[in-house]
């Protein structure tokens, strides 16, 4: 019975089994070479000289280890390398803690939104005794998780307020509100970085100059409120009324209604979405490279860009990078289907 | 109760308003102090740098309005053939994740996760490299087909050229003939048609695993063989849900696009770019590009709401 069910998912009917045969050619022919060339040949010291002996039949998978500090933590000093790593491990920390469910129920929103503050204090220093590091230095894997982290939890209540706004009686605020949503949804992200690069310095006053890590984080936050407002709205409408009159007829006020009936209900139901929209800005703070913020892709350029040496195994370091980002995204799916908010 | 609501409007709109002209008056202050004028004059004046690639062609001494029109169009050019490269192999990979077949299946199920899961812009970056470092030189181009090189300086293709229809040929300092299509083009093609199709590869998915199940049964019973279920029963309907979110997929495509400024490709982003440092007009130069997004965003709305009607009214009574 079980042969007989694999055999016809396999071999089914002709269609079935030129695909079958179709893909295991393939396979046999482009697994053998990526075999060799991603193992049985590779070199794993950071040696440049068996690398360069290589000439590419095998990968040369030394550069990582030869490169992974500067691709890691950027131009982060080195004597201060621990705060950057501990900043990191703090966000993923909170990622993992919530996408296993150790975290969950009242204090996943917390656990959420202080990794990123403390990991600010962390990189920045100047108190406590640790030497104040300034934001031109942070990059790497710790500034990644930062923009996300960060962007995420100044995003949310922003998202909230501007959801609410779009359902007040007010046309001027509905009308404001839509404008702002529709104009952030409408653009592209390298526009809003551009104009947090170019256009915010022109818009402060005389003797106010924000970092461009704190002009972007503001355009980051502006951009992914507009998309979060849409799902939070969602789920404001499809939330059933009946719960209004429960709460109208408990003697709720509509503060409270709103703060212990609405919201808690919203935020569990949106939460899938709003993890996707999280793995989205993980992926999306890769563009802050092209304002000169040395992030995981921004490092990785650095890192290889000016090293003729080291440049040619590009490639491989890549590898180690896309394989950090599947990493990232897969925890944060984990999040979207671990019904972190659950009590 | 509508006095007060028309008060706080009121004083919605003036704080709005007050920090507008707040705004306007710091910026004009930077500008005088930085020596920059503004206004869209500067359009009408010689742009001052050439395009790596355009379909018109734009040297220094065109108007800076010509090389914002060969940006918008390169945007086109690669965001346009992506779409319709993105879709036909979205499709595929969407039926591949719901074959019997396992292997199809699997295939089908690592390509969505592999290029979902990683960043568009480090997508390009490899594909970039790939295309200008890892291919043999033009003098020894890989020969694909019959007269189909590729190589570092890009593909060649058979295409009009001035002699009429050429067939390209290896030459003294390369491929002559036919039509090259530049790494910087190819790049952008590849990565943003693979990356957009895996999103609507999902998208496919899960409007067919969203349709009741009883119409597969149903299609089965009527003596149906399990294909024709699917093709003649479940892929119309799922066709009619997926076709909104495919339609947001194509609209991210185009402004995804905008990543080209960071491997040179020469779109509409990155002539802004190079614009803006030459004249330092950035006010200008960034509301040119959000003014385009955002009618390509309202056309892009508008023709999806008329599929959405026509789709809808081809549904049986």
């Amino acid at each position: 019975m079980r042969l007989d069910t694999l055999r016809r998912r396999f071999f089914g009917d002709i269609v079935n089994t030129g695909l079958t045969l179709l893909v295991l050619a393939a396979l046999m022919l482009w697994l053998p070479p990526l075999l060799e060339w991603a193992v049985l040949n590779a070199r794993f010291a950071p040696d440049i000289a068996a690398c360069e002996a290589l000439d590419h039949r095998g990968a040369c998978w030394g550069v990582v280890a030869e490169k992974a500090r500067f691709i890691l933590i950027g131009r982060y000093p080195a004597d201060e390398a621990w705060r950057s790593i501990l900043a990191a491990g703090l966000i993923a920390g909170s990622w993992l803690g919530v996408a296993t469910g150790v975290l969950r129920g009242r204090s996943v929103i917390p656990a959420l939104a202080l990794p990123p503050l403390v990991a600010i204090a962390l990189l920045g220093g100047g108190l406590g005794g640790l030497q104040s590091v300034p934001t031109e230095l942070w990059g790497g894997l710790p500034l990644t998780l930062l923009l996300t982290a960060a962007g995420m939890a100044g995003a949310l209540p922003l998202g909230i307020a501007v959801a609410y706004g779009r359902r007040s009686s007010l046309p001027v605020l509905r009308g404001l509100l839509t404008a702002y949503v529709e104009l952030a949804r409408g653009i592209p992200l390298i526009a809003a970085l551009f104009v947090a690069s170019f256009l915010l310095p022109l818009f402060f006053p005389d003797g106010v100059a924000l970092d461009m890590l704190w002009r972007v984080l503001i355009a980051i936050v502006l951009f992914a409120a507009a998309y979060l407002s849409e799902i939070i709205r969602g789920g404001l409408q499809a939330l059933r009324t009946e719960q209004l009159d429960a709460a109208a007829a408990l003697g709720f006020s509509e503060w409270q209604t709103q703060r212990w009936i609405v919201l808690p209900q919203v935020l569990r139901a949106v939460a899938p979405s709003l993890a996707n929209s999280a793995i989205a800005l993980f992926k999306d703070t890769s563009l802050v490279t092209i304002v000169s913020l040395y992030e995981l892709t921004g490092s990785l350029g650095l890192a290889l860009s000016g090293d003729a040496q080291w440049r040619p195994f590009y490639l491989e370091a890549w590898i180690f990078i896309a394989a950090i980002y599947w990493a990232g995204c897969v925890l944060l799916a984990r999040i979207s289907r671990a019904k972190p908010l659950r009590p | 109760m509508r006095t007060s609501s028309r008060v706080v409007q009121a004083l919605i709109l003036a704080v709005v308003v007050g920090l507008c002209v707040l705004l306007a008056v710091t910026t004009a202050g930077h500008l005088e102090q930085r020596g920059i004028r503004s206004g869209f004059d500067f359009l009408l004046e010689p742009a001052g740098f050439s395009l790596g690639e355009s379909m018109l062609p734009v040297d220094a001494a065109d108007s800076t309005l010509l090389a914002f029109v060969a940006g918008l169009l390169n945007t086109l050019r690669a965001a346009l053939p992506g779409a319709a490269l993105a879709l036909g192999i979205g499709i595929l990979a969407g039926f591949g994740r719901l074959a019997d077949n396992p292997l199809v299946r699997g295939l089908a199920s690592a390509y969505v996760n592999a290029f979902r899961n990683i960043p568009l812009l480090l997508q390009l970056l490899a594909w970039y490299f790939i295309l200008t470092d890892l291919l043999p030189a033009a003098d020894a181009a890989m020969h694909l087909a019959p007269g189909i090189f590729l190589s570092k300086s890009g593909l060649s293709v058979p295409w009009w050229g001035e002699t009429g229809f050429e067939i390209p040929e290896p030459g003294g300092f390369g491929i002559d003939g036919g039509a090259r299509l530049t790494p910087e083009y190819l790049t952008m093609l590849i990565g943003l048609a693979l990356y957009s199709a895996a999103y609507i590869a999902e998208t496919l998915r899960a409007a067919v695993l969203a349709l009741p199940p009883g119409q597969r049964l149903a299609a089965l019973a009527l003596g149906m063989s399990p294909r024709r279920a699917f093709i003649d029963v479940l892929l119309p309907q799922a066709w009619r849900a997926a076709l909104p979110p495919v339609t947001s997929q194509l609209l991210n495509l185009f402004k995804n696009a905008s990543l080209a400024v960071a491997i040179g490709y020469p779109d509409l982003v990155s002539v802004a770019g190079t614009s803006l440092n030459q004249t330092g007009r950035a006010i200008e130069c960034l509301v040119i590009v959000i003014a385009v997004y955002l009618l390509l965003s309202l056309v892009a709305a508008a023709i999806s709401h008329r599929l959405e009607q026509r789709t809808l009214q081809g549904r049986p009574a």
